[in-house]
């Protein structure tokens, strides 16, 4: 830090010094001659070009140095797979912008210290060359058609339609918070939810009139298995969200009455990012990033990538929110009662405490 | 007719406000409601100067939270009061801040103070008319944006807070009192002002278009115009076409906040309630808000790169290079900003296919504007530069405008996008690209043409530490924020705390440096404000040409009297880039030298143009009449 401030003011105090000084003794020689509008003032003119060639000098400096020193921090590792064809794809894009950016500003920065106002020169008159124009022209649109054509491929797999393995996960965004719910360990399906059906204990609206909603289970942290497709469908209840894992380059809106999704397949655990980073307190995050009010900032949940045979083995745990809340049972149809029943667990409880032991394993491992 | 206008209100109203002379104005008519496009152009021009520093201030404050989040805060509140508590900025007034700051610097600086400035000043004295097409709609314009200004400024001294949900105001945040406070009053207000401004920029804007189109002065064919001129005319094009898309969009959201409408709202449950809007849209609003929003950029940038070539050429002493690849590659950008607005809802939920349709037309753009980067390095190419500030301040645009744009290769290409949408690296790109490359712009043709403007000089030395503080500042704030926005930091964060895994630790330097950076060039910003207003009442007298160009506005005299030029208005024979021309004795030959004058520089076919001379004079009569003389 204290070098960058350092820095910082050294480039400011050595600019403004070294104009000062040359302004000043230039405006006390000048002073007589100042009407003669036919001789610009030449000191500083010569000043002012020798600052672009500085400028460029210690800003390429500055720009070379500042990139190496925060390289490590950029780009977060890539944990998905498309995250490390994008990846790839930025650095090729970085790499011919960046040689653009230096050739076209060291011409920019050159030039005038080239072609500075010297007493008895004349510019050259050159108002057009077709042909030089049409070179610039085209060079650009080539390099432009190759980015475009690289990026609509990976843009057009990324987006395509999830397989039909996807493990589907259902992410709500709300102020200020996140609310997760699992397809269940039965059906892999959700159920319906309706922002209507929504109070203190069912935040999400989940509509026990489908069927596909009885196993579904909600929980406070995201586990994701390694290597298996993941569909995140995403929802909003209050205000535009946006789902964001750094790590797994995953960028989507949460869209109020209009779900969207985003699939993609994380390639590292938590485990094996906590190797790769040294940092045994390692967890990825899931942020928000469209501003929705004032805890935007703090809106983030915690992510688990997990290797497939452990997040079935979380996944076997977890119960379904019908168990945990019997009440619900009440607004699920006499028809789909029957199928219902099977998720709570009080009767099979009660069971337990009056009759054999034997009962309670078949009922826990109805849930499973 | 903007003269005949003027003078009939003047025998009517105001009566007893002559003291003097029959024909002189009186002050209220003279500084205040002028419908003189020079005294417009310099209202607009200190509107936006103060609006400039208000904005600047507010991105201080909050770049005070970001560089020092641990910073005691208490010395502020004198002036914010309870937006500070405990020493610690609020996090509704920190997004108030973010939002007020995009706000003011994209639409009441850098359009109302660049458009509104020079459009107004320079497109009656470069093209040699009188004064606007319409004198009376042009002061409406000033003062519609007037009352927008002061609608705007009252929402900062509300309990509830100004407008803060981003300046992009996406609803339901925006439409929902209850979802944020700002979205209460602030937002109302927000809206009216809005509405309002836009208004006032399509007065301008036809105005604009109208003078440009009738009112050239004899032999001022399109051909002939300056490259400042096709760019206001692009931009008022631009403007005109967009901003009633934006009231449209504005309007629909009034209806949804006050009137219980659907446009944009869906199935919202909040506050402990679910709300009964059902079908509306929230994409809606954003396909609205960015089929303005995007063209905007160029509203704001196009004035910009027209007062860099005007400049560049200037001072190279040379033609600008390409100068029909100029107004082409405009024209392409004119075009090409109507239909490339979604790049900015890649992540959305849009459909992936409209996605791909638009990465396609955005990477496009970009070949316009880079012809015009190497344009305008082939114009310094073997010039003989002199660098007055405004020249400075133009190459400075030109570098900004090129390091801001080539980022925009990476964020168009929507694979990319997924990952670097709504971060830092997008605040860096498009404050480069539009922000900084435009306010450039904006000082660029202050330093130019303040001695038309006010009949004053600038102090030359103060304008170059201006300028080397500034661009030095510029990149500092803005090239380390790429890096930032690289390692995944989203915007409109009130602190960054919730990334975890030492992501924020790795970049307090970062931040803090970028607020140091920024505290100083807006500290610099002192100096100019003090040179421009002392050398408004104490400059040194302008000479009539102080930079030996060609265009017409410098054949009008200093003090820029009321219908610009005493007796005839010149006529124009030639097009206004011929400088250093081979065979000639000076360096520069101005538009309304004919060819019959100079016969030692002439080309052959320019020789031809000669015979036409006599026609260019013959339209004197009818051009007369048509200012109703």
């Amino acid at each position: 830090m204290t070098y960058l401030i350092g820095l910082l003011s050294v480039v400011f105090f050595v600019l403004a010094i070294m104009i000062v000084s040359k302004s000043m003794s230039l405006s006390k020689g000048i002073q007589g001659t100042e009407q003669d509008q036919d001789t610009p003032l030449d000191g500083a003119n010569n000043a002012n070009a020798i600052g672009f060639i500085v400028f460029l000098v210690l800003g390429s400096i500055g720009a070379a140095w500042s990139f190496l020193h925060s390289k490590p921090d950029l780009l977060p590792i890539a944990a998905s797979e498309h995250g490390l064809k994008t990846d790839k794809m930025f650095w090729v894009s970085m790499g011919v912008i960046t040689i653009a950016f230096f050739v076209t500003n060291a011409l920019l920065f050159v030039f005038p210290f080239m072609y500075r106002y010297k007493k008895g020169n004349i510019a050259t008159f050159y108002p057009v060359n077709h042909k030089l124009e049409l070179i610039w022209t085209v060079i650009p649109a080539i390099v432009m058609a190759v980015l475009v054509f690289t990026g609509w491929r990976t843009w057009r797999d990324i987006t395509s339609q999830a397989p039909d393995n996807a493990v589907v996960i259902e992410v709500t965004g709300h102020q200020f918070g996140w609310y997760v719910r699992y397809s269940g360990n039965d059906d892999n399906k959700l159920g319906n939810n309706n922002y209507k059906l929504i109070d203190a204990t069912n935040s999400i609206g989940i509509d026990y009139t489908d069927e596909k909603s009885f196993d579904d289970f909600t929980a406070n942290e995201i586990h994701l298995p390694k290597g298996v497709p993941v569909l995140l469908k995403i929802k909003a209840q209050d205000v535009l969200h946006s789902v964001y894992l750094p790590y797994q380059r995953v960028k989507m809106d949460a869209v109020p009455g209009m779900p969207t999704k985003f699939w993609f397949v994380p390639n590292k655990t938590t485990d094996e990012m906590r190797y790769i980073t040294g940092n045994s307190d390692f967890n990825y995050k899931l942020n928000c990033t469209e501003i929705c009010g004032s805890g935007h900032f703090g809106m983030a949940i915690t992510v688990f990538v997990d290797e497939p045979a452990d997040y079935a083995v979380w996944c076997k745990q977890q119960k379904p929110f019908l168990t945990q809340n019997p009440d619900f049972l009440a607004k699920v149809p006499e028809k789909l009662k029957g199928k219902a029943q099977k998720y709570i667990e009080a009767p099979a409880a009660a069971l337990d405490s009056t009759q054999a032991s034997g009962a309670t394993p078949a009922a826990a491992t109805s849930l499973r | 007719m903007a003269t005949a206008t003027l003078h009939a209100t003047d025998s009517q109203a105001h009566g007893h406000d002559h003291e003097h002379e029959h024909h002189e104005l009186g002050f209220v008519q003279k500084y205040i409601f002028s419908e003189d496009h020079k005294t417009i152009a310099k209202q607009y021009l200190i509107s936006g100067i103060i609006w400039a520093f208000f904005g600047g201030a507010m991105s201080i404050i909050f770049r005070l939270q970001l560089g020092f989040p641990n910073m005691d805060l208490t010395w502020l509140k004198p002036v914010l009061g309870q937006w500070i508590v405990e020493g610690k900025l609020e996090k509704e007034f920190y997004l108030a801040l973010v939002t007020m700051h995009g706000t003011v610097m994209v639409f009441f600086v850098l359009t109302a103070g660049l458009s509104g400035t020079f459009s107004n000043f320079l497109i009656p004295l470069q093209i040699g008319a009188r004064d606007m097409a319409s004198g009376f709609i042009n002061m409406l314009s000033y003062w519609f944006f007037f009352l927008a200004s002061v609608i705007m400024f009252s929402s900062l001294f509300i309990e509830t807070g100004p407008a803060s949900g981003g300046w992009v105001i996406y609803p339901p945040l925006s439409a929902l009192p209850q979802a944020m406070p700002g979205s209460g009053l602030g937002m109302t207000l927000w809206l009216t002002s809005m509405a309002l401004f836009i208004v006032s920029q399509l007065m301008g804007g036809i105005n604009y278009i109208c003078t440009v189109i009738n009112l050239r002065t004899r032999g001022m064919s399109f051909t002939k115009l300056p490259l400042t001129i096709w760019a206001f005319f692009f931009t008022a094009i631009l403007g005109l076409l967009s901003f009633p898309v934006l009231l449209s969009a504005a309007l629909l959201l009034i209806f949804d906040r006050s009137f219980g409408t659907s446009f944009y709202l869906s199935e919202i449950y909040i506050g402990g309630e679910a709300l009964p809007n059902v079908g509306g849209s929230a994409i809606l609003y954003q396909h609205l808000f960015w089929f303005l929003g995007h063209p905007e950029v160029y509203i704001v940038l196009l004035p910009a790169l027209g007062i860099t070539s005007e400049i560049i050429a200037t001072n190279s002493r040379k033609p600008i290079f390409g100068y029909r690849a100029m107004i082409g590659s405009m024209l392409g950008i004119t075009f090409l900003a109507f239909i490339v607005w979604a790049h900015h809802m890649f992540v959305t939920g849009m459909n992936p296919f409209l996605g791909s349709v638009f990465m396609f037309l955005t990477l496009i753009i970009a070949v316009p504007s880079a012809v015009k980067a190497f344009n305008y390095i082939t114009t310094l190419w073997r010039g003989n530069i002199i660098f007055t500030p405004a020249m400075l301040f133009s190459i400075g645009l030109v570098s900004l405008f090129i390091s801001g744009g080539l980022t925009g290769i990476i964020l168009g290409n929507s694979a990319l996008d997924i990952n670097l949408h709504d971060t830092y690296f997008v605040v860096a790109h498009f404050h480069l690209v539009m922000g900084a490359a435009s306010f450039f712009g904006l000082m660029a043709g202050v330093y130019h043409w303040f001695p038309k403007l006010f009949g004053k000089m600038m102090n030359k030395e103060a304008g170059y530490i201006h300028f080397w503080l500034t661009f030095v500042g510029v990149y500092c704030v803005f090239f380390p924020m790429h890096y930032i926005g690289l390692a995944g930091f989203p915007r409109r964060y009130y602190s960054f705390t919730a990334l975890g895994n030492g992501r924020m630790e790795a970049f307090v330097d970062m931040n803090m440096f970028i607020s140091i950076a920024a505290i100083l060039t807006f500290l610099a910003q002192a100096i100019f404000a003090v040179n421009f207003f002392y050398s408004i009442f104490k400059g040194k007298r302008a000479p009539q040409n102080p930079w030996n160009s060609n265009t017409l506005e410098w054949t009008a005299p200093i003090e820029g009297i009321h219908g610009n030029w005493e007796g005839e208005i010149p006529a124009v024979y030639r097009w206004p880039y011929d400088y250093s021309k081979p065979g000639s004795a000076v360096d520069f030959i101005p538009q309304n030298v004919p060819y019959s004058a100079t016969p030692e520089s002439n080309f052959p076919e320019e020789n031809e143009e000669i015979a036409k001379e006599k026609e260019i004079e013959g339209l004197l009569d009818s051009q007369n009449s048509s200012y109703s003389h």
